[in-house]
């Protein structure tokens, strides 16, 4: 049977795609280029019994997620950048206390009001360091609408799964391009529903570790009862200020991601096989890059792309392994240099690596990447 | 018989982290005896705060506690009530924490208002940081902050609620003893959102720099100021002169945010079928 098709925007299809995850509550505030989420979710999710809330501001709006999802819902916010430095506290709440949710950043220019309508992508190092003190990060920047649809699924399967925020990176351009999508039918993609205790109420920690490194999350309103706090706590969920207990549990949550890079990890690869430069390139430049492959593949210029879906945790292994048979790599972005820092970290510059850095709201083009390249070779 | 507060407190959590001589725990079982009273299942009921001393609370409590970020409270506790709105919500904490960092997220909670009982304990001060001064910390007194005199002029908490569209508004003192289960009662059995203010006593970092000498000279001072509303009438300007007023300040009946939003399920619901 053919498939259901839609003309949707990105925005659209994030929301669609929350829907589809089985996303019941959304909290938001309205702003600029995020706010098409929010009104899709105000449409759709009563339709479903779900309930949407628009809360007084981006921090309410983040507490409200985070309260309903400690109720069992799987429950979502959008904002863009302004937003999303208010929004930093209380993910960090959500990591120390290990509550899933899902934020979907659409990046736009900063620092500050910036540019509200344009593009852009220097949010990268906000999405891995913006909330203070050490914690866990997953940050996925899809390109397409299609897999803006998919890769939202997913987020909410990888914060059910790890019990944690999960940051959708979308940006400006492909928030509110609009592509064909084939819409999934029920069952075409995986969808992660919450590890429930199985132990009795009365043994029931919230933060067990001898359950393995993500103890599963009772839901409040349930026979379950247990406390929830954001300060340091020990495995029954209160506070403690034990140092043994603290640097147990801060090192269980970074953990979490660590070992399990592999079923997190995501990164395409487009005629890399016998490249000599590499582009490194997510979310919308990503397509220019791609574009600029095959540009330079015509020039006789053995080119390939890399592109990270998970931003965060960085595909770091195939990364490394790729750098070694490269003479370049070369990284476009829509900031003055942000995953680049990560790229050399990783890679410790076993080739060179140059960036290009654009900031006037305008994108990065296929051309600008061409003449990059071959400026460098 | 005596009551027995045992049964809802969590084994091994006391003893608890307020100083002697402090009034949260006065209010606290105040909190509990109004719990009882209303037959509250623990597993429905859940009680959130945010941070400062007053926010400990839930802690030691047995209900589904969640002690959240300094000011957050309330917004937490919109989540879980429109996620679930079966459950008993409430919510504890202090005036800085409510009213100062918190102040937005309660004045619109109180506009919407959700089904919740709020205890706001107001002690006029920020005492787990040392004693600074809050909104609610009288002008002239002295504090760490304000080292010459407070020029702040205060918010009225229960004037504010009001204000802001809260449907049930209450206010006693951690004097009243039997007073405060009584209003928590009413306020849990007020259908929307209830605001109970409870001026309470701070004596490590309050009483000790505005002269009180003792815990007994602050509790009688908020006996001595608190004058029930229904006897204020009787009462010249003059006489109410630094007097609070007590008891059930406000109550009226308005749609109940939950219930609202259960008629845009219906309207969705409805309109997605024609």
């Amino acid at each position: 049977m053919a498939k259901k098709v839609a003309l949707l925007q990105g925005n659209e299809a994030c929301a669609y795609g929350a829907l589809y995850a089985g996303c019941s509550f959304f909290g938001g505030y309205p702003i600029t280029p995020s706010t098409e989420v929010a009104e899709v979710m105000s449409v759709e999710l009563p339709k479903v019994g779900g309930t949407f809330i628009q809360m007084e501001d981006e921090i309410g709006a983040m507490a409200s997620i985070l309260g309903a999802a400690l109720t069992g819902a799987k429950a979502f916010t959008a904002t863009s950048g302004p937003g999303m430095s208010l929004k930093q506290e209380l993910i960090g709440y959500a990591c120390i206390a290990e509550i899933p949710c899902v934020i979907v950043n659409v990046m736009r220019g900063g620092p500050s009001t910036g540019m509200p309508t344009g593009p852009s992508q220097s949010d990268v190092m906000q999405a891995r360091w913006g909330t203070h003190g050490d914690h866990p990060a997953i940050a996925i920047a899809p390109s397409s609408c299609q897999e803006i649809f998919s890769e939202t699924v997913r987020a909410f399967n990888l914060a059910e799964t790890y019990r944690m925020p999960v940051q959708i990176l979308l940006d400006e351009i492909n928030g509110h391009m609009r592509e064909r999508i084939e819409l999934p039918e029920p069952g075409d993609l995986e969808v992660v529903n919450r590890q429930q205790p199985t132990v009795a109420p009365e043994d029931y920690k919230p933060y067990d570790h001898a359950q393995g490194d993500i103890p599963p999350l009772a839901s409040f309103g349930s026979e379950y009862r247990y406390h929830v706090t954001g300060l340091n706590k020990a495995a029954d969920g209160f506070p403690t200020s034990k140092p043994e207990l603290v640097d147990a549990e801060e090192r269980r949550q970074l953990r979490k991601i660590e070992a399990n890079r592999s079923l997190i990890e995501k990164n395409e690869e487009y005629r890399l096989e016998d490249a000599e430069v590499i582009l490194v390139a997510y979310g919308t430049i990503s397509r220019s890059a791609r574009s600029a492959v095959d540009h330079l593949r015509k020039d006789g210029i053995k080119a390939g792309l890399f592109r990270p879906i998970t931003l965060w945790p960085f595909p770091e292994k195939r990364m490394t392994d790729l750098a070694e048979q490269a003479r370049a790599i070369v990284v476009p972005e829509m900031n003055l240099g942000q995953l680049i820092l990560e790229i050399e970290r990783v890679t410790r510059r076993v080739c060179p690596v140059a960036g290009i850095g654009r900031v006037d709201g305008e994108p990065i083009t296929p051309a600008q990447i061409v003449a990059k390249v071959k400026e460098i070779l | 018989m005596a009551f027995d507060y045992e049964q809802y407190l969590r084994p091994g959590k006391l003893p608890h982290i307020w100083c002697p001589g402090c009034g949260h725990g006065i209010v606290m079982k105040g909190l509990l005896r109004a719990i009882d009273r209303c037959g509250l299942q623990k597993n429905n009921t859940a009680i959130v705060s945010g941070t400062g001393c007053a926010s400990r609370l839930p802690g030691y409590v047995d209900f589904n506690t969640l002690h959240t970020a300094h000011g957050r409270a309330v917004a937490f506790a919109t989540g879980i009530k429109m996620a679930r709105p079966e459950m008993d919500v409430l919510v504890v904490g202090g005036d800085g924490d409510g009213i100062a960092i918190g102040g937005n997220h309660f004045i619109h909670a109180c506009r919407r208002n959700i089904d919740m009982t709020y205890v706001l304990m107001n002690n006029y001060i920020y005492g787990m940081t040392g004693g600074q001064f809050s909104p609610c910390t009288p002008t002239g007194d002295r504090t760490s902050t304000t080292p010459y005199g407070n020029p702040d002029p205060i918010f009225d908490v229960a004037k504010l609620a009001i204000g802001a569209g809260a449907t049930f508004v209450a206010r006693t003192t951690a004097f009243h003893a039997t007073q405060i289960d009584k209003l928590i009662t009413a306020g849990l059995r007020h259908k929307g959102m209830a605001v109970i203010e409870v001026l309470d006593d701070c004596p490590t970092t309050f009483g000790r720099r505005n002269k009180f000498r003792s815990v007994v000279e602050m509790m009688k001072r908020l006996k001595d100021i608190a004058v029930p509303v229904q006897t204020a009438g009787q009462m010249s300007p003059e006489q109410l002169q630094g007097k609070i007023l007590t008891g059930i300040l406000h109550q009226e009946h308005k749609p109940e945010y939950c219930d609202q939003y259960q008629q845009v399920i219906a309207r969705a619901q409805t309109a997605a079928k024609s």
